[in-house]
């Protein structure tokens, strides 16, 4: 793989690289013929993001056709790349990428005024597939607003804050904290937004859903559009379906996936006051999801085959994969080990416990019927034991 | 001045006698160098040197000439003692060090001595403040031998873009490499660290390369935990000098100029890395 990246969208590359960091601790490289992908996943695998950046963004974008590489790397190594966000405005004139598969080296090579040269040569590693399988275009519910409004609206909430909850209904959306397990109400500070549908420059909301979400991994998509200037756009649906938010133009498309909670009855609201008990939510009754068109799938073979291939090369308008109940099987592989332990999750873990259960956990049918099951949506395959990372 | 009509009667104990109009002009340049406690402090009628060490395989020096003191009195060829440069530092900036412009604290640095403590008078707004540091025993600063005429590799760089190489340097590599060559790649500074990697790469047509003269491809480590401080003296100065000599010594040299515009210089020396590896 060899690309150039000149001017302007060094800089956006980098931003992407700083926000993918606030997701996971690697990024994971996969140059495909329609464009170079960078993703990143968080540990319990509740959160997802990837940029994908066409041809068009580069210079120069030439790719060993027919190569199926991927790899991973720390995605630390990569941000000490594109450190200072300023100097790189100033004095970076083009940035080549190249990939040295003899030495597994993935070369930056920052080309810079006053004849001042930068090479970093980053070790990588082979890494398995990394593709969430959702299809935010079936979404029932349609956001579009301008960065700016959404970054103002999670301003009021404290950089600690791990949930937030997003209801919609036909006029408004309302953004509030989610307060789970608190022993006492009074002890618990509320804070509630609403939105009008005017205030964002597209709005669909065709289901009354509410959703709840972590906050935190949402913060680095809106560093990223609101330097940008690209309006974001929010794809919600059904409580346990996740959240999508993406950023697009014409040469690049950013997509975050985060999960939610499963649906809690008792957070539905149709009024817009706040300060309600909050029940703690059911137990998780995982076959009661409909988890068709959102699993995240983790293809563990590190070299994939024919039949393992990961799904055909994206569009250009993201990872959106239709509806098939056959495509998603060849992907859909779940820890067995993971999955059963979040069964026995208390309703006292830690949220992020829980966003990690519905992913895997919904479609772990109980151990019985796994060899009896016929191929459905829910196709389970039990897997050898993965190397984390 | 208040400070000088109080010891006008006692300068003739004193065998060094230093005032300033504004201690930054001091205080600012030892800063570039305290990276140690401890400083030599070595006079004579040229001005002042400031020598500090690290595992004697660093030394910096930081060198105030005679004429940036409104007044410089020395009464032997030689006065030097060791000193606190940390203490030191804190009793200059005494007052707080504020940038207000148009206010600065005024020094007279008073030593009568071996075995005196180093008086300081300092003044601002009228308040005067009188601190004794004790003195020590100096060390005899290493020689390390560095002259002009073993010197194989040189160049003069603006210190605005090294500084940014040094910036963004890879601080999980043990060593900074650096290669000076009149061949490609000419100048070039080198990490290795954990995620892999890094060269910067300074062209000789570079505008920012002032003076290039390399005689021959030499490639040298140093450690970095040992290069690290020179940092300070390059965020403070606005050209660099790099010079290596046929035994793979290090000189840096940095131009400084102070509040008032006048030149001082810092130099660090530094000794290669046990082994070194031809590239």
């Amino acid at each position: 793989m060899h690309c150039i990246v000149t001017g302007g969208n060094v800089k956006v590359l980098a931003k992407a690289v700083h926000s993918l960091s606030r997701i996971g601790d690697e990024l994971y490289v996969e140059p495909q013929e329609d464009g170079l992908a960078l993703r990143s996943v968080n540990s319990s695998r509740s959160a997802y993001a990837c940029f994908l950046f066409a041809p068009l963004f580069f210079s120069r974008y030439s790719i060993t056709s027919g190569d199926n590489f991927r790899c991973k790397m720390a995605i630390k190594s990569v941000q000490s790349v594109f450190r200072s966000l300023t100097t790189l405005e100033k004095t970076v004139e083009k940035c080549h990428i190249d990939l040295d598969k003899q030495k597994d080296r993935l070369t930056f090579t920052l080309h810079c005024k006053h004849g001042l040269l930068k090479t970093h040569n980053l070790s990588f590693q082979d890494s398995e597939s990394l593709q969430a399988v959702f299809d935010k275009d079936s979404y029932a519910n349609v956001f579009r607003a301008q960065p700016r409004l959404l970054v103002d609206t999670v301003v009021h909430f404290p950089p600690s804050l791990d949930e937030v909850t997003m209801s919609v209904s036909d006029e408004r959306m309302w953004v509030r904290n989610h307060v789970e397990d608190e022993p006492e109400a009074s002890k618990a500070m509320l804070t509630e937004l609403c939105l009008a549908s005017d205030e964002f420059d597209h709005f669909a909301a065709q289901a009354h859903n509410s959703v709840t979400f972590c906050l935190k991994e949402l913060r680095g998509l809106l560093v990223f559009a609101e330097s940008t200037g690209l309006p974001v756009s929010m794809y919600l649906d059904e409580p346990g379906s996740p959240v999508v938010l993406s950023v697009t133009d014409s040469v690049l498309e950013g997509n975050f996936v985060l999960a939610t909670l499963s649906d809690d009855p008792s957070l539905r609201k149709n009024s817009s006051k706040g300060a309600h008990t909050a029940a703690p939510p059911p137990p998780d009754d995982f076959m009661n999801d409909d988890m068709d068109s959102y699993l995240i799938a983790m293809d563990t073979s590190i070299a994939p085959g024919p039949s393992n291939t990961g799904p055909p090369p994206p569009s250009l308008s993201g990872d959106t994969r239709s509806k098939r109940p056959a495509a998603v099987s060849h992907k859909a592989r779940i820890l067995i080990e993971e999955a059963e332990e979040e069964e026995t999750d208390d309703l006292d873990r830690l949220p992020n416990k829980k966003f990690r259960s519905l992913f895997f956990g919904s479609v772990l049918p109980p151990s019985s019927q796994l060899s009896t099951q016929p191929m459905t949506s829910q196709e389970v395959l039990a897997s050898d034991s993965e190397e984390e990372n | 001045m208040p400070l000088s009509t109080q010891s006008q009667g006692d300068d003739e104990q004193y065998v060094l006698v230093a005032n300033l109009d504004n201690a930054r002009n001091l205080s600012n340049i030892l800063k570039a160098i305290t990276f140690k406690d401890h400083a030599i402090f070595t006079a004579t009628t040229n001005g002042l040197k400031v020598t500090v060490e690290d595992s004697k395989c660093l030394q910096a020096n930081a060198f105030i000439q005679a004429e940036i003191f409104q007044e410089f009195t020395i009464r032997e060829d030689l006065v030097a003692f060791q000193i606190n440069l940390t203490v030191l530092l804190d009793c200059l900036n005494i007052f707080g060090g504020t940038t207000t412009p148009g206010v600065s604290t005024a020094l007279r640095m008073c030593y009568k001595g071996y075995g005196y403590p180093l008086t300081l008078f300092l003044e601002e707004g009228g308040v005067v403040t009188v601190c004794k540091i004790n003195t020590q025993e100096p060390e005899e600063p290493i020689d390390f031998e560095f002259c002009s005429t073993n010197v194989t590799n040189k160049v003069i760089l603006q210190s605005e873009s090294l500084k940014e190489a040094f910036s963004e340097l890879d601080m999980t590599s043990e060593v900074l490499q650096i290669t000076m060559s009149p061949s490609q790649p000419y100048f070039r500074l080198s990490t290795f660290g954990n995620a892999g990697n890094a060269h910067y790469d300074y062209s000789k047509d570079s505008d920012m390369m002032e003076l290039f003269k390399c005689t021959e491809t030499q490639t040298n480590r140093y450690k970095m935990s040992l290069l690290k401080p020179s940092t300070k003296a390059l965020a403070l100065s606005c050209k660099v000098s790099v010079r290596t000599d046929n035994r793979g010594f290090l000189s840096l040299q940095y131009l400084v100029r102070n509040d008032d515009g006048q030149i001082c210089f810092v130099e660090y020396y530094c000794c290669p890395d046990e082994e070194v590896e031809e590239n």
